[in-house]
């Protein structure tokens, strides 16, 4: 266990370490990092001096190391439109999105998997039909469909939840939540339900199709004849055998959430990384662009690294090497 | 004690309904070996299923009656017929590669089976699911309860599932082919231990299977199957010694023998007809050496000749001349 950890640790600093690579050349060789700074009537001595004085006349190398060094302790320099650190930046905007994704996410699992679960049990019913054809339209209408759609309906007809924005904030330590007011949970109900719609038929879907496989197993079969429950068969016996691909899926897919937060933060003007992500792109904000690289890419290597590990707890055939240190 | 009577399973399809199992009838005995023997499709997983109530849809049973010491139990409404299962009826299936559910120990998998029948407790159960497994063979029974089937081999794994079929003592167990995903060295030592096993839980068995030489070895009563419907029932030696029937004969002389020195095995020409054309009158006549014109026209009853029981015209007239 404690091998496979560190080599997949170190897969993922490779990653890690690829990824700086691409964000770092964007930094630099995208434009020219100068020009974006100084003003028109700048002459060309002082840009000389002022790139003599950002380090960028060092060799490419030296100036990658620097980048890393600065990455690694959260520095990632000042954003050409806000003129502050984008730390800081990320810092304000990341509970926001974290916040969203995290409960779209759940949504997704809590209400996909016992959707899939029943029609994969009941999958001739007229519910599961129901589902189905519910779960086509979260396939196939794009996110910022969904999301106007909701804001037409809830927010202009009804007026039931606000359009746009986070609500009230509560500042508890660093982290800034949406979660402990009713302003904010009011405002978090849309934008979840637009991220996590996808997911959420996904997941069910993809527990559907599971369950159907799995149903026909011999082991299924086998524990039917030995007498045991319904409960027991489908939810002990069946449902765990469906987890490993949906780990899978649900690990890549709580990636996405994080990183196409961008069209729904967009669609709902939610106060988030994407948001600003998406103004960063519009004002040519090199440095906001790679730190946002820099940070989906983490996400995504942190949460590679969870599934990875969540395989081992759920699947003790690939414990294998572990069962055998410990049989003797 | 448990009685089969004219079951009949149909599958509806498109092309109208098929007649998987038709009008079969036997009975086991308390305690036998009874097998069920037959080619492929000839019905006898469906029979087996059946009795257990785990047809898959969309098979049905369409006519006939199972009845266990009496009660009819092939109608039985879910809690009725799911309290039967493993407490009454234990089942073993052909592979035990995938009879065991890969993600729980064999111990979760035994205790789970013991505890759904009984009110006893945790402890207990995991006492007995050690004395069970140490019953079939399996050394260190103690350590190897917490093992993942994985963990084991294949001739381990099926003592694993005789053992789970057994926890609960049914009093009747349906093997579905339990030693043919098995190598030939394993197989005789599973069947002697199952045939131990169900003697020591007093538990009958029905062996079905397509290895007449697996009949032979560890049956009391056998039947042949062919086509859905029963050509000959009776007692072991009889059928294996003096087949009567032209397809059980045919049957028995496709077995090489080690006592005697056959110069050519018989072969039954042609193939088991498919459930969208079974012939008209006998199943069997189109490859029957001795038809003859009722073959053709009319089905055969099941008459008792002898100690057996045989659907043949040739016997029924040897019988009508005889009486």
């Amino acid at each position: 266990m404690l091998a496979f950890i560190i080599r997949r640790l170190a897969q993922s600093l490779f990653v890690m370490f690829f990824v700086a690579m691409v964000a770092f050349l964007m930094f630099n060789y995208v434009g020219d990092p100068v020009h974006q700074m100084v003003g028109i009537d700048t002459s060309f001595e002082e840009r000389e001096a002022l790139r003599e004085h950002l380090g960028l006349n060092d060799p490419a190398l030296v100036q990658f190391m620097r980048f890393i060094g600065h990455a690694m302790q959260g520095e990632f320099g000042l954003s050409y439109q806000h003129k502050r650190p984008v730390a800081d930046l990320f810092r304000e905007r990341l509970p926001a999105t974290l916040e969203l994704s995290f409960v779209a996410a759940l949504l997704a699992l809590v209400v996909g998997v016992p959707m899939g679960v029943y029609t994969g049990l009941n999958r001739n019913g007229f519910i599961s039909k129901l589902f189905m054809t519910f779960s086509l339209i979260g396939i196939s209408l794009p996110t910022f469909l969904i999301g106007i759609l909701l804001i037409f309906i809830f927010a202009v007809i009804l007026g039931w939840l606000p359009s746009f924005g986070r609500g009230e904030v509560v500042t508890v330590g660093v982290w800034t939540t949406g979660l402990l007011t009713q302003s904010g949970l009011k405002a978090l109900i849309m934008p979840s339900v637009t991220l996590g719609l996808f997911q959420l038929t996904l997941i069910m879907r993809l527990v559907r199709s599971e369950m159907l496989e799995v149903l026909r197993t011999d082991y299924i079969k086998f524990a039917r004849a030995r007498g045991l429950s319904n409960r027991a068969v489908n939810f002990g016996h069946a449902l765990k055998n469906t987890l490993v691909p949906v780990i899978t899926i649900t690990g890549l897919q709580i990636g996405s959430i994080i990183a196409f937060a961008i069209i729904t933060e967009t669609v709902f003007q939610w106060p988030g990384m994407g948001l600003m992500f998406l103004q960063a792109i519009h004002n040519v904000d090199i440095p906001i662009m790679s730190a946002y690289l820099l940070l989906v890419a983490f996400f995504f290597v942190v949460i590679n690294l969870i599934v990875d590990m969540l395989y081992y707890v759920v699947d003790p055939r690939l414990r294998i090497d572990l069962g055998k240190a410990n049989g003797h | 004690m448990l009685k089969v009577e004219n079951l009949t399973i149909r599958f509806d399809t498109r092309y109208g309904p098929l007649t998987a199992v038709d009008d079969v009838t036997f009975e086991v005995r308390p305690g036998e070996v009874f097998g069920l023997v037959g080619e492929s499709g000839a019905g006898k997983s469906l029979t087996g299923q059946s009795i257990i109530g785990l047809l898959d849809p969309p098979g049905y049973i369409a006519g006939g009656q199972i009845t266990l010491e009496g009660t009819r139990i092939d109608n039985l409404a879910y809690n009725h017929l799911r309290a039967l299962r493993g407490r009454k009826i234990g089942m073993i299936f052909q592979d035990p590669l995938t009879s065991l559910n890969p993600l729980y120990t064999i111990g979760k998998q035994l205790t789970e089976t013991i505890l759904t029948h009984s009110s006893m407790t945790n402890a207990e159960a995991q006492k007995q699911a050690i004395a069970l497994l140490t019953d079939v063979g399996i050394p260190g029974a103690g350590e190897r309860i917490n093992c993942y089937p994985h963990q084991f081999s294949g001739g381990m794994r099926q003592r694993v599932v005789i053992a789970l079929a057994l926890c609960v003592n049914p009093q009747l167990v349906i093997a579905d082919e339990p030693t043919t995903a098995l190598d030939v060295s394993i197989q005789a030592q599973i069947l002697s231990l199952l045939k131990r096993m169900c003697r020591e839980h007093g538990a009958a068995v029905i062996l079905i299977t397509h290895d007449m030489g697996v009949i032979a070895q560890v049956a009391q009563r056998v039947a042949v199957m062919y086509s859905g419907r029963l050509v000959e029932i009776g007692d072991v030696r009889q059928v294996v010694k003096h087949p009567q029937h032209p397809y059980a004969r045919g049957l028995m002389g496709s077995i090489p023998s080690l006592h005697h020195q056959v110069d050519q095995l018989t072969q039954i020409d042609g193939t088991m007809p498919r459930l969208t054309d079974i012939p008209s009158g006998c199943a069997f006549h189109p490859r029957c050496p001795d038809c003859f014109d009722l073959c053709k026209d009319k089905r055969p009853p099941l008459k008792k000749i002898a100690d057996s029981h045989i659907a043949c015209w040739l016997y029924a007239n040897e019988a009508h001349h005889a009486g």
